[in-house]
């Protein structure tokens, strides 16, 4: 018998060789699935979207309180609250897309041991709907630089290569819980945790500069050092200074993470549907 | 004509861990655990590794083969647990099969379960979208079937409205409705007709009929024989993961409905899918002569016969007061048609065996007509669920004297007996 592209073959260990091809076939269920998600998530509220301006915006305002008003914290002769929010900006979305993609399979395990399709549309899709917050808290960001008329130069073109950096590490690290959460329940008390802690190791209160010379490549070993750095370096005219090497760094790690990331979720995949 | 699904030696294996519930793992019982065994490693360095009397193999499919043509419509029947939905999800690439292999020719899509991915919170119109999405439609796909669906759904006038207050009809006719519009070479369609009034099951069965006669081939799944004779043109019948029989569509139905003539005492201990607290749980099934207490294979109609049900208690207290049983009966056809119920013949049951005990209960005529019943059973301590076991068992009725007229009422006239009288009198 002739093998067509159309022949599927089933068997014990087989590694899909049609997965990527797939995963493009389902592209629509990815934004069928970002799109439930943000309607569900607006439809009970009642300021709906609003809510993804008024968090980013209130704790905007009270990190530059405690910060930069109580703790005087140098900002570098930038005004505070936009040193705060270019660095809030890539943070919320790390932490939300992170949680959200990490959630997501236990989220939807109906679908999963019901339906076949890549598994990973679900968490990817998680993280897009991350994206789309980070989108419309981005319209504060705007609205504060003109407020306090500090416009950005050239290296805003840079931005979107760290707003990639953020995606791949968010992703990289929701397919990874993701994929524990489906066999051990317990990542889904740390990941709360995790993003908790984070919020305070990682400089979103204050710039990076304020840690010592010697512990900079150090500090660097928490990927999202480089991108809160590289969004604050491209959005404000680099008078937040770039400490290369650590940048470099975070590089290095976000790709780490991504890579075993989608590694290990491909190796799992095929039996989440026998345990979840 | 050639095949479109070739299945070869296609065997399932599952781990079953008898400490939990639930088939995720704590992290923590991975930790102690490892620690344990690496203390035990410590201790007896030479000793051989150890059975873990908690893990079991279980073979939900085991060497199963056989080949579809194109425009086949295949049934697939067997009861609780013999691997029919394990080979489903082999089949719609849900889950991996342990060895063997399926070679598949064409664009499959599966129906295991109406309204997949259904959110309340969205209305009709947003939920066939996605759920069409979920089912591997395009959106210009679903566009083009939009109108379709909502009528063959009857909804129209409720496509805004979000489906958490649709009626479980309206809901039901959506979901299939959506399925129903797929147009993949291979439909995979489970137990899903069982929902849903009588009505809308015939116009169902008759769109999956349309369906294969545009060629398309179906694999379908139910417990309901009717449905299986009306629809497929052959049949597999599943029993304990292999195959028992393959042929036509009657020899598969005879054979499973003289299998359930067999069966009269039914182990229900390896039975997993049961729900409860576990305070009672049921053990085995058996039909009993009133008088010999001997073991039925069959009942007659009109006979008497008991039910017994061998139940084991899980609770410290001595005595268990306050405990509910219920039987349900269902036609081959998967439809209730009768309950037995201690709270409706007002009798109070009360549990003092330390262990295990027995529940008889008598039927002094049988009133069924000739054919195969399932059982469900179902009880509770205090309110509680204490164990619910679906299609626990079958018990078979033979044609019997009901009337005590020594004529056999006419098969194939209903299925149950109604005592009754004539009589002649003057025209008012």
């Amino acid at each position: 018998m002739q093998t067509d592209p159309q022949t599927l073959v089933i068997e014990a260990g087989r590694t899909e060789r049609h997965y990527w091809h797939d995963l493009w076939r389902y592209r629509e269920l990815f934004f069928f699935l970002a799109w439930r998600d943000i309607l569900v998530r607006y439809k009970q509220t009642v300021i709906g979207v609003a809510w993804a301006l008024i968090r980013p915006l209130l704790t905007m305002l009270i990190f530059t309180l405690v910060f930069g008003k109580l703790a005087r914290l140098p900002s570098g002769g930038v005004p505070y609250p936009i040193l705060v929010f270019a660095a809030l900006l890539p943070w919320q979305f790390f932490s939300n897309a992170f949680t959200e993609a990490g959630n997501s399979l236990i989220g939807n395990a109906n679908m999963i041991s019901k339906v076949y399709f890549p598994r990973m549309v679900i968490p990817a899709s998680a993280v897009f709907v991350g994206f789309v917050d980070f989108m419309i808290s981005g319209i504060i960001m705007i609205a504060l630089m003109v407020w306090y008329g500090y416009l950005p130069d050239w290296r805003i073109l840079t931005l979107p290569f760290f707003v990639l950096m953020a995606l791949a590490a968010a992703l990289g690290a929701g397919l990874w819980i993701a994929a524990l959460n489906v066999k051990y329940r317990d990542f889904r008390y740390i990941v709360p945790f995790v993003v908790q802690i984070g919020l305070y190791i990682s400089p979103v209160g204050f710039s990076s500069a304020i840690v010592p010379e010697q512990w900079r490549l150090l500090y660097s070993l928490n990927p999202m050092v480089g991108v809160i750095d590289g969004f604050r370096w491209a959005i404000l005219r680099g008078d937040a200074p770039l400490y290369w090497p650590g940048l470099l760094l975070s590089i290095i790690l976000v790709v780490v993470i991504f890579a075993t990331g989608i590694l290990h979720f491909r190796r799992t995949e095929k039996n989440f549907a026998d345990v979840i | 004509m050639p095949s479109i699904i070739t299945v070869e030696g296609l065997s399932k294996k599952y781990i079953i861990d008898h400490q939990k519930q639930e088939r995720y793992i704590a992290l923590r019982d991975v930790l102690t655990n490892g620690a344990k065994r690496l203390g035990h490693k410590l201790a007896h360095p030479f000793a051989a590794p150890e059975d873990d009397p908690t893990h079991e193999e279980f073979w939900a499919l085991k060497d199963v083969s056989f080949e579809i043509r194109q425009g086949d419509r295949m049934g697939i029947i067997g009861r609780n647990g013999a691997g029919k939905s394990t080979l489903l999800k082999i089949l719609s690439r849900i889950t991996e099969p342990t060895a063997g292999r399926v070679k598949i020719r064409g664009r499959v899509a599966s129906l295991l379960e109406v309204g997949t991915g259904f959110h309340p919170e969205l209305t009709g119109r947003e939920n066939i979208f996605l759920n069409g999405a979920i089912l591997g439609m395009s959106k210009a796909e679903i566009k083009n079937k939009f109108d379709e669906i909502v009528a063959f759904a009857e909804v129209e006038k409720f496509l805004d409205t979000p489906v958490k207050r649709y009626s479980s009809g309206m809901y039901v006719r959506l979901a299939f409705a959506v399925a129903a519009h797929l147009e993949p070479e291979i439909l995979i369609v489970d137990e899903v007709l069982a929902v849903g009034d009588a009505q809308f099951q015939k116009k169902c069965l008759g769109k999956m009929q349309d369906v294969s006669t545009q060629g398309r081939t179906i694999l379908f799944v139910s417990h309901s024989m009717a449905a299986i004779r009306n629809l497929c043109t052959g049949a597999v019948y599943l029993e304990n993961g292999g195959i028992r029989l393959k042929g036509g569509t009657e020899d598969a139905i005879a054979e499973y409905l003289k299998i359930g003539a067999q069966t009269a005492l039914i182990n229900l201990e390896s039975r997993k899918d049961r729900i409860g607290n576990g305070l009672i749980r049921f053990l085995s099934f058996e039909l009993r002569d009133p008088r010999t207490k001997e073991l039925l294979n069959s009942v007659a109609a009109g006979a008497s016969c008991i039910i017994a049900l061998k139940f084991e208690k899980n609770t410290s207290r001595n005595e268990l007061l306050n405990f509910n049983v219920a039987v349900g009966i269902d036609d081959c056809f998967g439809n209730r048609i009768s309950h037995l119920s201690n709270t409706t013949t007002n009798q109070i049951l009360q549990c003092q065996q330390e262990k295990e005990g027995l529940i008889e209960i008598e039927i002094k005529e049988m009133p069924l007509s000739k054919g195969c019943y399932g059982v469900t059973l179902f009880s509770t301590v205090g309110g509680d669920i204490a164990d619910w076991v679906k299609n626990a068992g079958s018990f078979y009725v033979e044609e019997g004297d009901f009337f005590h007229t020594g004529k056999v009422p006419n098969e194939g006239q209903g299925v149950f007996y109604i005592r009754h009288s004539f009589s002649v009198g003057e025209a008012d």
